[in-house]
């Protein structure tokens, strides 16, 4: 069963950041692939602290990949991820784990855990990595679902959702923990422009709200027009761009021209 | 420089790297099914995710077991009493039933059927949720998914198939009855006189070994499966998920046939 979409309530959260920024994030000269498969030749860019960073580049160019690797699900063949400061790649597996608990993440599809209604998916990260009563947990998870527009839904599976509240309940569990970054997949990929808006609208407005970093990874160039502080643009396995978005428009390279026109390439 | 292997000997290599290929999977699965048997005692949660597969694989499965052990129960009791009718020994009816339920038919019987219900299931509740990021999600949130998913499955399989199998048993004896007794009328004190004169607590024990080694064999293979869907070469998405659940049955079904050849060997 798929139900009717309620309302996002943006305007509630337009108010001032609640707490310090959030994690710069550098990359260095990273080799990213599987097995023999190089995705990412040579990457070195910089993740500003508190801002919304969009990392923006064609399909298969290593937007996802890159995404993984900060996340510490796959290992670079070189280079260095620096979190906060720390060297990921030098960290142990004990050492990793315990910085990525502080870590929000958006999948594409949410991945919501199937067997588990939304109040219990939110739950999640705090019923097991707090020791908060049920009833302040409770309230947590009434709190980031009211936040995203789903507090009436808090009982259904995700399975009874459609793509949209799904992406929006996954926010909800990214949130869950009050992390200094929040890392999204494609949060708008599958979406119908008026929800692929209203997700870029909520995760500006909690990204003022609770003033993280936010790494967004998208080829959706009208929502990296309305996010993004910080632009990262990827091709060939590597950074061709990185700077503000009124920079990218204004860049003379003939790839960035052509991706940004939406214009084919010659095949 | 290698040296080249004589021509008379072409699949010499090609076999060495599929046996080399078949040791290191066969280790694979081994770790995997340590990894989730510990896990499984990370912590007090796990205790309530066993409890729910337990009501999963075993609560759930009772009544096909019920019917299976009751129709293979009176199926035995008809073949056996024309079989020991030619030889004029009817009356070992109870024994033939009993011991052939609770050393042989009980445990494999129970685990192809649970291996259809629950592991099929199993391997595809974890392949979705492996191509569908969800595990990658139960990482990021530092939820190991070995202890989450694997090792309560695992623990709930080796409580269930004991129990399961105990009970297709005693119902199968029951199935014997009815035709024995009931329907081509042979002595229901004799029947069951048979049955405690000649079932001895090393054949329960053997039936019960049994079935826990199917369970440790069909959680691990379809978990393994489910697991790994996203690395078969057969497919990708859903179509990995179908031919992972299609592997893990039929695996687990020839290695409880295989296996329990190399148990009773070991056993009688």
């Amino acid at each position: 069963m798929t139900t009717h979409e309620p309302a996002l309530p943006i305007s509630p959260l337009s108010d001032s950041p609640e707490q310090p920024a959030g994690w710069s994030i550098a990359l260095e000269s990273l080799r990213l692939g599987y097995g023999s498969t190089v995705v990412i030749e040579s990457l070195t860019a910089h993740i500003p602290a508190g801002r919304i960073t969009c990392i923006l580049g064609g399909s298969g160019c290593g937007k996802s990949t890159l995404l993984k690797h900060i996340l510490g699900l796959a290992r670079p063949m070189a280079g260095r991820i620096l979190l906060d400061g720390k060297d990921a790649t030098q960290m142990s597996r004990r050492e990793f784990r315990q910085l990525r608990r502080r870590m929000g993440v958006l999948f594409q599809d949410g991945a919501l855990l199937g067997s588990l209604t939304l109040a219990q998916n939110v739950a999640l990260p705090l019923v097991e990595h707090s020791r908060l009563p049920k009833a302040r947990i409770a309230e947590i998870v009434h709190e980031k679902l009211t936040l995203v527009g789903l507090e009436d839904f808090k009982d259904y599976h995700p399975g009874q959702l459609s793509g949209g509240m799904r992406k929006r309940a996954g926010l909800a569990r990214a949130l869950a923990t009050d992390p200094p970054v929040v890392l999204c997949d494609e949060h708008t990929s599958g979406l119908d422009p008026i929800n692929a808006a209203s997700m870029d609208a909520l995760l500006k407005a909690m990204h003022r709200r609770f003033n993280a970093t936010v790494v967004a990874v998208s080829h959706d160039l009208e929502s990296v027009r309305t996010l993004a502080d910080h632009v990262i643009l990827l091709h060939e396995g590597r950074a061709l761009y990185q700077g503000d978005v009124p920079g990218l428009q204004a860049c003379e390279d003939p790839y960035v021209q052509t991706f940004l026109a939406r214009r084919p390439i010659n095949l | 420089m290698l040296p080249t292997p004589p021509s008379s000997l072409p699949l010499l290599p090609a076999l060495g790297r599929a046996s080399i290929a078949a040791v290191g999977n066969l280790g694979a699965v081994f770790l995997f099914f340590l990894d989730g048997l510990l896990s499984g005692l990370s912590s007090t949660r796990q205790l309530q995710r066993t409890v729910l597969q337990v009501y999963f694989i075993g609560v759930k499965s009772v009544f096909v077991v019920t019917l299976i052990g009751l129709f293979t129960g009176m199926v035995l009791g008809l073949q056996g009493y024309y079989a020991l009718a030619k030889v004029g020994s009817e009356g070992l009816l109870g024994s033939a039933v009993a011991l052939s339920l609770i050393r042989e038919l009980g445990p494999v019987l129970t685990a192809i059927m649970l291996t259809g219900r629950a592991g099929s299931s199993m391997t595809a509740e974890i392949g979705v949720m492996r191509i569908s990021d969800q595990i990658d999600a139960l990482e990021v949130m530092d939820i190991p998914p070995m202890a989450y998913l694997v090792g309560p499955r695992i623990w709930a399989s080796l409580i269930s198939f004991p129990l399961l199998t105990a009970m297709f048993d005693v119902i199968g004896i029951l199935g014997g009855y009815l035709t024995g007794v009931k329907l081509l009328g042979i002595n229901a004190g004799v029947y069951f006189h048979r049955i405690n004169a000649s079932v001895e607590l090393s054949d329960v024990m053997g039936g019960f070994y049994k079935s826990l080694l199917f369970a440790v064999l069909v959680s691990t293979i379809c978990c393994f499966q489910g697991y790994y869907t996203h690395l078969r070469r057969d497919g990708a998405g859903p179509e990995s998920v179908g031919n992972a659940t299609t592997s893990a049955v039929v695996l687990s079904c020839v290695c409880i046939l295989v296996f329990d050849y190399v148990a009773t060997s070991f056993l009688l």
